[in-house]
């Protein structure tokens, strides 16, 4: 048994980590969060499309690197741990997308452009705000679509949408397709600026997959979902521990006190030992299907609930400079209600892991 | 990442099952009025063949193998799955043994650690006075050199099964002008002997297993000191180490009862329909589950991290404040489940009872995870200090040492 990085895995990290903390120290994040439109950087999306963060899981033959969801999932950790506003999720959900469900030609047409980062995508799930499982699409599957989606990340940035249709089937919509609108919605993340799209007899291509395809790539979306919140947790409580150790009142780093300390060693017991929950599902995705989803849904609906309990957490402990919309912890905690609610809210996940495990 | 084992293991893993297979049959040693004897051989089968005491050197009843992690998982697995006894449990074994191995001198290996092993010797901890639990390190309890024998006066308290035991390792005082830590010394002595009182203290659960001792003038040799004089903090430190490494398989028992808890669900009714089809049953048994999984993984790459020589970080830190959280949050929800029944008192000593009233030791026992061995306070000062680097609060410095 191994359950453990590779190597290779390590350096991955390593390249995405560093490369963010070159091109999105604080001060960039805050421009971006606080830009007017869509608060998308295409450099630094560039940058990581450099690193090949969009190819890792895509296979080879398409241009991508043919690795397992662990490798996208540790970019994910990553870029959650540094709050990196970039299209990464919507993007590599949706080449995930035409990789399960696409024919043989579709692949050929879409995955390479996706794997370089020459188009970029987005995928469109919710409906009428909570219907996130592909059971409740109801859009039909058709050449034609008719009806809404929410919750559309960086749909205006977007070249391809990926659709989830009534069956689980897929739909690609094109950028600028006739009866496409976006309406921005006024998101709480705004690292991830949230649309409203609708269609009205909207020219769409149809994937060839059907429902197998939309559960399997439901779970791969709570994987990413699971280690973004993992590296936003991890995050939150390393900015509350460091603030701890700076921070004097009374005299003495407010570090030293043993209550704020408690809070501090409970915030980090929660979320240490909790990295597994996505290592594991991760892998169970790839190499233990009857497992996959189970553990999906239990670690999105544990990380990202303890990524929100965390992050308010650390807000207090932050006191006064923690409420301020200029500290960074203010984006964490953003992030963190979005990762709570995206595709489903723990309770939903809590109770399809629990009727998977024969409950 | 690949949670399968080489062929090479599954060969070690089929080799053990079979000696199980061969050598124990669990129904049939449960009903066995020599039960005690079965066990004892089949031990000393399983020494033989390399399976237990496996960091112990031959000469002192070990099986002295290679030290391989991954060897030893297997084993618990294939024991566990078998319900064949593994080594003997308790504080001699776990504690006394290592610290002998690492600090004792030869004439106290000899005698004490083969007697140890195969259950003759039984031990106490005597780590605990009234008024040093947590703050270990202001022990009271002094021993004095006089004529080739170390003579002890004081009182420890809270040892576990001090009253079966028949020899005690104690952290005392020998030496009253030092500083705190630095004047105390880890002596063992023989709890067979005048001037030791022994005396059962009734526990929350109606059960006596832990004792006051109270010493008064009891000698014990000058040679049973382990260490030098003023060395008893660092020695009762090795001795934790040992204890600690051996939460790395401590998922497992999480994860057990997590089980039995699910099971309770399932059988208990609750408006005319099992509880587990209670919506909100299941979402707090559903968060449990997420820790229960999230403890399991941990131990997955904790024990990864040690098979491949890693520093496993911080993570071992919190295990025992993982388990303390998992039981307290299954008696939370067994308590709601068994409804009446926690207002009977609990089956003694072990005792199965006739309905869910063993549920209602757990609870309590879940208590008692969350004191002994250090409260759950100290492990998160322990957290806090170690493991984030936040400063120490001078007032204690010296929690380091824990009690089981
Ligand atoms: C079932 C059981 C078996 C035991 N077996 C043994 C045994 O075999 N041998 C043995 O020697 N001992 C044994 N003990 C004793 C056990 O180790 C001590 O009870 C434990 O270390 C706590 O010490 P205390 O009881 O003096 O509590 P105290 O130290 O008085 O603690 C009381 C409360 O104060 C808190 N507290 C104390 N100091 C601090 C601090 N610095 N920071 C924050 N909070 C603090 C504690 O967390 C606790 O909540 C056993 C205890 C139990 C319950």
């Amino acid at each position: 048994m191994n359950f453990l990085l590779s190597p290779e895995q390590i350096e991955i990290q390593t390249a995405v980590a560093r490369y963010l903390d070159a091109e999105c120290p604080s001060t960039r994040l805050h421009e971006l969060f606080d830009a007017p439109d869509g608060r998308a950087d295409p450099r630094l999306w560039r940058g990581l499309l450099d690193l090949g963060v969009a190819g890792l899981a895509l296979p080879e033959a398409y241009g991508g690197m043919g690795l397992e969801l662990v490798d996208l999932a540790l970019v994910a950790e990553t870029l959650g741990s540094r709050a990196a506003p970039t299209p990464f999720l919507g993007h590599v959900i949706a080449a995930l997308a035409i990789s399960l469900a696409g024919s043989e030609a579709q692949k050929q047409r879409w995955l390479p452009g996706l794997a370089d980062g020459s188009i970029t995508a987005t995928v469109a799930l919710a409906e009428d705000g909570a219907a996130w499982q592909p059971e409740q699409w109801r859009v039909a599957a058709a050449s034609a679509l008719t009806g809404h989606k929410s919750f559309v990340t960086h749909a205006a940035q977007a070249d391809l949408i990926v659709v989830g249709l009534e069956g689980g089937r897929f739909g690609i919509v094109r950028a600028g397709a006739d009866g496409l609108s976006i309406t921005p919605q006024d998101g709480i993340d705004r690292t991830r600026p949230c649309a409203v799209l609708a269609f009205d007899r909207t020219p769409a291509e149809l994937l060839e997959g059907g429902a197998d395809a939309a559960a399997r790539l439901c779970d791969a979306a709570l994987v990413l979902a699971a280690a973004d919140a993992f590296g936003g947790a991890s995050r939150c409580v390393e900015m509350a521990v460091d603030y701890a150790k700076l921070r004097r009142q009374f005299g003495v780093v407010i570090g030293q006190f043993q209550a704020l300390k408690h809070q501090l060693a409970d915030m980090a017991t929660d979320i240490e030992p909790a990295r597994g929950l996505y290592w594991y599902a991760a892998h169970a995705w790839d190499r233990l299907p009857e497992q996959a989803s189970r553990s999906a849904a239990q670690a999105k609906a544990h990380l990202a609930d303890r990524y929100l309990h965390v992050a308010r957490r650390t807000v207090e402990a932050h006191g006064g400079i923690g409420y301020t919309w200029e500290f960074d912890v203010q984006i964490y905690l953003k992030r963190a209600m979005f990762d709570y609610a995206w595709l489903g809210v723990p309770a939903l996940h809590r109770s399809r892991a629990a009727a998977l495990a024969g409950w | 990442m690949d949670l399968s084992y080489s062929a090479e293991s599954d060969a070690f893993r089929r080799d053990v099952a079979a000696f199980l297979k061969a050598n124990w049959d669990a129904a049939a040693a449960a009903a066995a009025p020599d039960r005690r004897e079965r066990e004892a051989a089949l031990r000393r089968k399983a020494v033989e063949h390399g399976y237990l005491y496996r960091g112990i050197p031959r000469q002192y009843g070990g099986s002295e193998q290679q030290p391989d992690i991954l060897k030893a998982h297997i084993i618990r697995e294939e024991f566990g799955k078998a319900r064949a006894p593994m080594e003997i449990p308790g504080v001699g074994v776990q504690m006394v043994v290592p610290t002998l191995l690492e600090c004792g001198s030869q004439w106290q290996r000899d005698f004490f650690v083969a007697r140890t092993l195969n259950g003759e010797f039984r031990w106490a901890q005597g780590y605990s006075e009234p008024d040093a639990g947590s703050d270990l390190a202001s022990v009271r309890t002094s021993a004095e050199l006089v004529d080739g024998h170390w003579v002890i006066n004081g009182q420890k308290t809270w040892s576990s099964l001090a009253h079966k035991a028949h020899y005690m390792f104690a952290l005392v005082r020998t030496d009253r002008t030092a500083r705190k830590h630095a004047g105390l010394s880890y002596l063992l002595l023989d709890l067979k002997q005048p001037g030791v009182t022994i005396r059962p203290l009734k526990q929350i659960t109606g059960d006596a297993e832990f004792c006051e001792v109270f010493f008064d003038n009891v000698r014990t040799p000058q040679d049973w000191i382990v260490g030098a004089p003023g060395e008893g903090w660092a020695v009762s430190k090795t001795t934790l180490s040992h204890e600690r490494s051996g939460f790395i398989g401590s998922a497992a028992t999480s994860v057990a009862l997590f089980g039995k808890l699910v099971e309770l669900a399932r059988h208990t009714m609750l408006n005319g329909r099992p509880a587990i089809e209670d919506p909100l049953v299941r979402e707090r048994l559903g968060v449990l589950d997420g820790y229960v999984s999230a403890h399991q993984y941990s131990s997955y790459r904790q024990f990864s991290m040690a098979a491949h020589g890693q520093d496993a970080g911080i993570a071992p830190l919190m295990n025992k404040l993982v388990n303390t959280r998992i039981a307290d949050d299954v008696a939370a929800i067994a308590r709601d489940l068994i409804g009446s029944s926690l207002m009977l008192a609990p089956p003694l000593a072990g005792g199965r009872g006739a309905g869910n009233e063993k549920w209602v030791n757990q609870f309590m026992g879940s208590l008692g995870l969350a004191i002994a061995g250090g409260t759950s306070n100290i492990q998160r000062n322990l957290i806090a200090e170690r493991g984030l680097g936040l400063p120490r609060d001078p007032s204690n410095a010296d929690s380091a040492v824990v009690n089981a």
